[in-house]
């Protein structure tokens, strides 16, 4: 199995799983245009195609610029241009880096470059990269923006994992939305569960949506991660409860799947 | 000379706006006539790049000046190549700030 780290901002499974070897890392580049002044006419159909604002243009002034931070690489001013002025060049966003295990098992990590603001690249090199494994485990950046849309896109069920106060619920129910909306089933896990408001599972019941999991408040929990050690390692009980876990999550993705 | 001021509305005793290329419309001050325009901004809803495009419009307006509490990274690199001198000011009205040029 492949576990892949999308959180490319900020990856830090590596801090938790450090036995695996480097096997390989591979650059992720994205297009910028390079434009061409002395081929330049000012004619302003490139910034006209650029749908983020990433040319600067200002025809009467005789001023054009490319803002690399704002370019999706998408490659439409190149098309626009008539007159050969806008070639491209490769920027390096990031990297996914390949840890392999002695039990055949790979950690692959999607790391951005400092300075660089869209991660989307990296996170699809990265669920690349870990195609020929038959399990795969993507763990998603967190929030509800791209970089999660683009992770859970390859998934074919999704753990949630919450806290019980109104600052959980009310980014659960985003989440649960836009699962919704893109049809992919999910479960949830409520973390320090011993604490805060029912508001969480009662939401769960109301929409129908399996509770996994709960993780209780506790200051061994909170000790063994804050020295990068797992939470199966403190004691042989979570290492039955996530064996549980696995199974749990098989089933209910079964009755989804016959539905 | 021309002087772009961020304005919350389309009227002189409108307040300041508190975002540069996000400010709902630019009063452009003519120093020489004595007279102010008011222009919506066509940056207002980009979901990216709003302050190189807010710059790219007061350009358009030939604005020397630019009158804002505060400017964001890629706009003030863009002014500066323009050579728009950016003034900070804040919590005025359009008129309060005219007076002072």
């Amino acid at each position: 199995m492949a576990l892949v780290d999308c959180d490319a901002e900020a990856p830090n499974d590596r801090e938790f799983l450090k036995e695996g070897e480097l096997q390989s890392t591979q650059a992720v580049t994205q297009k910028v245009p390079v434009i061409d002044k002395s081929k330049c006419t000012y004619c302003g159909k490139c910034d006209e195609y650029c749908n983020f604002n990433a040319i600067f243009f200002i025809g009467k002034h005789s001023i054009i610029d490319v803002l690399e931070e704002l370019c999706h690489g998408c490659g439409a001013c190149s098309v626009a241009c008539e007159y050969g002025a806008i070639s491209e060049k490769d920027e390096l966003l990031g990297h996914v880096n390949r840890y392999r295990f002695s039990s055949g098992n790979e950690l692959i990590e999607g790391r951005m470059e400092v300075g660089v603001h869209i991660s989307i690249e990296i996170i699809k090199e990265s669920i690349k990269a870990a195609n020929k494994f038959d399990l795969v485990l993507l763990d998603s950046p967190p929030g509800t923006g791209c970089p999660f849309i683009q992770t859970v896109y390859r998934a074919d069920y999704v753990v949630l994992v919450t806290e019980p106060t109104p600052f959980g619920l009310s980014d659960l129910k985003q989440s649960i939305e836009i699962l919704k909306e893109m049809q992919i089933p999910c479960g949830v896990i409520i973390n320090r569960a011993d604490m805060g408001v029912d508001d969480v599972r009662n939401y769960l019941k109301q929409e129908n949506i399996p509770l996994l999991m709960s993780v209780p408040f506790d200051r061994e929990i909170a000790v063994a991660y804050s020295k990068g050690e797992l939470i199966t390692s403190i004691n042989s009980e979570w290492k039955t409860k996530f064996k549980q876990l696995y199974h749990t999550i098989k089933e209910e993705f079964q009755k989804v799947k016959i539905k | 000379m021309k002087i772009a001021i961020v304005s919350e509305k389309n009227s002189l005793d409108a307040r300041i706006d508190s975002r540069f290329g996000r400010c709902a419309y630019f009063a452009i001050y003519d120093t020489d006539s004595k007279t102010t325009e008011f222009f919506p901004n066509p940056a207002k809803d980009a979901p990216e790049g709003a302050g190189p495009e807010a710059v790219k419009f007061i350009a358009s307006k030939e604005a020397k000046k630019v009158v804002a509490p505060e400017f964001g990274k890629k706009a003030e690199d863009m002014l500066n190549k323009l050579q728009i001198e950016m003034v900070n000011d804040k919590d005025k009205t359009i008129s309060e700030i005219i007076k002072g040029f």
